[in-house]
């Protein structure tokens, strides 16, 4: 690791208190060299209002997505991508946003897709950042390009396919959505596009814990203890299971993914980032409605 | 530029405007029309319940609708749209349209084409997904209109 990982007691109970840094961590350790700070939010537009000194933006559309394949970019995309925001391969990147850090984790798991070593989120993102009444600057950031190697994305590890899932069920999912997509009640209203989805519900067996509970009002993480009982008690969540996390694209799974992986410290999960927008129009594949999990059906 | 002799010409001259810049330079402008948008008048902002939000947007946004007393083609179409500052981009569509329909009739608010935002040449700096959080507003405002003038 290239700069000092933050020491502050409310991340030490945390399997991976190195994945995170405090507002206070990063006003100090701003400009140091090393450390890149990655603004990544919902609204493309909100860096260009106000972002923190020196941080680029790494948009999850139009930076990390192919824009033909339902697919990221691949190496060579990412080296240029990370080489013109001027991180390297060594750089700690300390990425936040808006929206309780939803894309900034997205982000994260993309990064480390591509194995980038230490990456880690600003804890509270933006909306911390913004109460406590920090500075901002509209001057985009123009670090210098750097060489930033082609490695190629390992999709095995982190990462879950339709067919994955299919082959995984009987183990654990967890589905982040909101109750109502979860249940299958909401699906388009009259009048509205469509979306894309063909069927409202949720994968047989998979545990609602909609995203957002993992967060405290702040916007912080919550402590090791609420995690345990939301997700170990709640979802039945148990060390060695295997786990996949779903939501409609992935973006807000990613954010699940990081507190079982790098909070909770749970070794074999994977984001579904088909999720529902694949799942809900596939053709034969099991789907359960209504607020119970369901069972698996028989192979 | 496209000729289109049917698009009313605060629209088209947004459309050019943002056409005529590079891919970068369309999301200050955007980001500019973020900032035009008017604050709500007192009587809705004191009534949120007369304000409808548009669920396709990823962010809230928040519509209204008036139309004023008959004239020719229908009365004069007045959108309100609000949404929160943390949502510039939603803000930005919000404020293209608010400007772009000000002063139409209801005839021509219902002849606005329903692609208008996606030939703005922004699917590539916002991202089509995005794009439709603005087709959803052009929807919402022409279904108000059409509920408002519902003989």
């Amino acid at each position: 690791m290239t700069v000092e990982i933050d020491a502050s007691p409310e991340f030490t109970s945390y399997a991976h208190p190195e994945r995170l840094v405090s507002t206070d961590w990063l006003a100090e350790h701003l400009g140091e060299d090393g450390l890149v700070v990655v603004e990544s939010d919902e609204d493309v537009l909100l860096y260009e209002t106000g972002h923190i000194d020196g941080a680029v933006k790494v948009d999850w559309h139009t930076d990390l997505n192919d824009p033909l394949v339902r697919d990221y970019l691949d190496g060579a995309g990412f080296a240029k991508l990370l080489s013109r925001k001027g991180i390297s391969r060594d750089s700690t990147v300390v990425i936040y946003g808006d929206k309780n850090n939803w894309w900034a984790a997205y982000a994260l798991w993309v990064f480390s897709l591509f194995g980038h070593d230490d990456v880690r989120l600003l804890d509270g993102g933006r909306a911390k950042w913004e109460a406590e009444g920090r500075a901002y600057t509209t001057e985009t950031s123009k670090p210098a390009p750097t060489d930033y190697p082609v490695v190629e994305r390992d999709d095995h590890v982190l990462r879950a396919f339709k067919d994955d899932v299919l082959a995984h069920l009987g183990n654990p999912l967890v589905d982040v959505r909101s109750p109502e997509e979860y249940s299958g009640e909401r699906t388009t209203a009259p009048a509205y596009p469509e979306e894309g989805t063909l069927r409202a519900g949720h994968i047989p067996s998979a545990q609602s814990v909609p995203w957002a509970k993992a967060v405290a009002d702040n916007g912080t993480f919550k402590p090791l203890d609420q995690l345990n009982a939301i997700y170990r008690d709640g979802a039945g969540l148990k060390d060695g299971d295997q786990i996949v996390a779903y939501c409609r694209i992935g973006e807000r799974s990613s954010h699940t993914w990081f507190v079982l992986t790098h909070l909770l410290g749970f070794k074999n999960v994977r984001n579904y980032d088909g999720s529902w927008t694949e799942w809900g129009s596939a053709v034969r594949v099991p789907i359960v409605k209504g607020a119970e999990p369901g069972a698996v059906p028989a192979k | 530029m496209v000729s289109d002799p049917e698009l009313p010409e605060a629209l088209a001259t947004i459309r050019d405007d943002f056409l005529a810049l590079e891919q970068h330079e369309r999301l200050q402008l955007l980001l500019e029309f973020s900032q035009e948008l008017p604050e709500l008048p007192t009587q809705y902002a004191d009534h949120p319940d007369l304000l409808e939000r548009v669920e396709e947007c990823q962010s809230p946004v928040f519509i209204f609708v008036d139309v004023d007393s008959e004239g020719d083609g229908g009365g004069i179409v007045h959108l309100h749209a609000t949404a929160p500052k943390e949502a510039p981009t939603t803000r930005g569509f919000a404020s293209i349209l608010v400007q772009g329909l000000a002063g139409l009739t209801v005839q021509q608010v219902l002849d606005v084409p329903d692609d208008y935002p996606l030939t703005l040449g922004l699917t590539e700096a916002v991202s089509p997904l995005r794009i439709r959080g603005m087709s959803a507003l052009l929807g919402r405002t022409k279904r108000q209109v059409r509920e408002k003038t519902a003989a």
